[in-house]
């Protein structure tokens, strides 16, 4: 399933600049595995040390929350366009 | 400079920048403070010589130097509320109204003015928000004061006041078919290619901070003392984690004494990512799709939503939410008993205030303060079918007499004898 990524500015250094990558996964996790393959920098990114998706980033499936769409579980479809955008809270001291 | 941005998470420094988002590791930035330093400026005394405004606390909110505020911002009233308290069963009961805070009439006001002195440093021409409406008033009207250009991005679906109390200053208003949380990424977006001051995307820690100035004022207005519970309604989740900051920073600072304040969290049911987390146990939220009339609560995804519940979890709080139908009778019953007019947001507060005192979890001797954070008079809507157009009648005392039969099915009282 060819899929592509759109990779938000803060982490394009991280990606030869590349503002949009193409991958082949079915799924969440085999999209950040290729992602991690490609660029092998960026893995921190977006996973923690246990390998659940950091809690501040989101991710988008046609723009619709990828959560709503069954998350890890969702099957990629051809052509599906991912967003990696930062959730961005005001924390707390 | 007093402040500068650092990693929530990381602790990595990132100085002073439009930014909020630490690119390590994509966490979120906040600003934090020389608090030693603060310690011998900021006094009870200090801020007592201040203008009657948010800006007597300058000296703990991320102000550029020299900054010149434009507005009478805050220190709204602080009251007692006794004939709501009397319906609740309780007897120490305040309302801190932001109904009627400068110049927008919400609390949100408070934090634009924060975040344009800031866009205003950073050098930027355009402000811009993604917003449910108090915001997008508040930008469109402090940009025009301070002379900024101002975008403005909404979902389509919002009440017409707010629509208009942001056209009516000229700002360039964006609607987006779609959701407060599909206006939000694509704003995140947005800001990621423009070179904006985007008041809650770029410049939010510093906007964030604004929201302090409802604790500080709540704490001063209380005769410099701390309450045992705060009530605060929760969209985005921001404002309950900068009460507990502004309070927490009382503490350290020696301007109060220490008390392990409760915070209860208010949603609408039909949005309450949060108090569902809450209630369940959950440290972090499940998205919703939004489904209330409290549309400026109206955020399935709330940013803060992982702060909000260590904040209410932190002194054994609690969070709960109320349908549609309870926030019109509770914008209804803060109206009949206190005489303030308070928009679905403030009904929300409201309602989940009389579900918790009927839970004990606050007790009728607390004292407790709930927010009223915005103004009725921008979801007259929520209303509608409430009040029935009644037929005029003729000038006639005579056909007063006639009505006062037919409406109030009495008999008249006899008439004075002169």
């Amino acid at each position: 399933m060819t899929i592509t990524v759109q990779i938000p500015t803060a982490l394009r250094r991280l990606t030869s600049g590349s503002a949009c990558v193409t991958c082949a996964a079915a799924n969440l996790n085999e999209l950040f595995s290729a992602l991690d393959q490609q660029f092998p920098d960026l893995r921190p990114h977006l996973r923690d040390e246990s390998g659940q998706i950091r809690r501040f980033l989101n991710v988008y499936v046609n723009e619709e929350d990828i959560r709503f769409l069954g998350g890890g579980a969702y099957a990629f479809q051809e052509g599906d366009e991912v967003l990696l955008v930062p959730s961005i809270a005001g924390g707390l001291s | 400079m007093h402040y500068e941005l650092r990693c929530r998470e990381c602790g990595k420094s990132w100085g002073n920048q439009p930014r909020s988002i630490c690119d390590d590791c994509f966490s979120p930035l906040e600003v934090s403070y020389d608090y030693d330093a603060l310690r011998w400026q900021v006094t009870r005394d200090q801020i007592a010589q201040g203008p009657p405004s948010m800006w007597r606390y300058s000296g703990l909110l991320p102000l550029p130097e020299n900054f010149q505020p434009s507005l009478p911002t805050g220190f709204t009233p602080l009251f007692r509320a006794p004939r709501l308290a009397e319906q609740f069963g309780a007897k120490n009961l305040y309302i801190k109204n932001d109904a009627v805070c400068l110049p927008t009439l919400s609390f949100k006001d408070r934090v634009v003015a924060v975040a344009l002195a800031q866009a205003r440093e950073f050098g930027f021409e355009v402000v811009s928000c993604s917003s449910t409406g108090n915001l997008a008033n508040s930008v469109a009207a402090q940009a025009a004061r301070d002379g900024f250009r101002s975008w403005i991005f909404i979902p389509a679906d919002l009440e017409p006041a707010k629509i208009i109390g942001t056209q009516v200053f000229g700002a360039r208003l964006v609607r987006i078919a779609g959701s407060y949380d599909q206006v939000n990424r694509l704003c995140s977006q947005i800001a990621d290619e423009h070179q904006w001051g985007f008041v809650n995307v770029n410049l939010r820690p510093y906007y964030a901070e604004g929201s302090k100035t409802v604790g500080f004022e709540i704490a001063e207005q209380l005769g410099w003392e701390l309450p045992d519970n705060v009530v605060v309604p929760m969209a985005g989740g921001s404002l309950i984690t900068k009460i507990k900051k502004a309070f927490d920073e009382l503490i350290a600072l020696g301007l109060v004494d220490p008390k392990p304040v409760r915070f209860f969290g208010a949603q609408a049911t039909g949005c309450s990512p949060i108090s569902s987390a809450v209630k369940a146990g959950n440290a972090e939220i499940d998205p919703q799709k939004p489904a209330t009339i409290a549309r400026s609560l109206a955020i399935g995804n709330p940013a803060d939503g992982h702060y909000a519940i260590k904040t209410i979890k932190a002194n054994g709080g609690w969070a709960e939410d109320v349908s549609d139908p309870e926030i019109v009778e509770s914008i209804q019953l803060l109206a009949e008993t206190e005489g303030i007019f308070t928009e679905t947001a403030g009904g929300v507060t409201v309602g989940c205030t009389r579900k918790l005192y009927r839970q004990d979890r606050i007790l009728p001797d607390e004292t407790t303060v709930i927010c009223i954070t915005g103004n009725g008079l921008k979801t007259t809507d929520a209303l509608t079918g409430k009040y029935e157009a009644e037929e005029p009648i003729p000038p006639k005392i005579s056909e007063f007499d006639k009505y006062l039969e037919r409406t109030l099915d009495i008999d008249l009282p006899e008439t004075v004898e002169a």
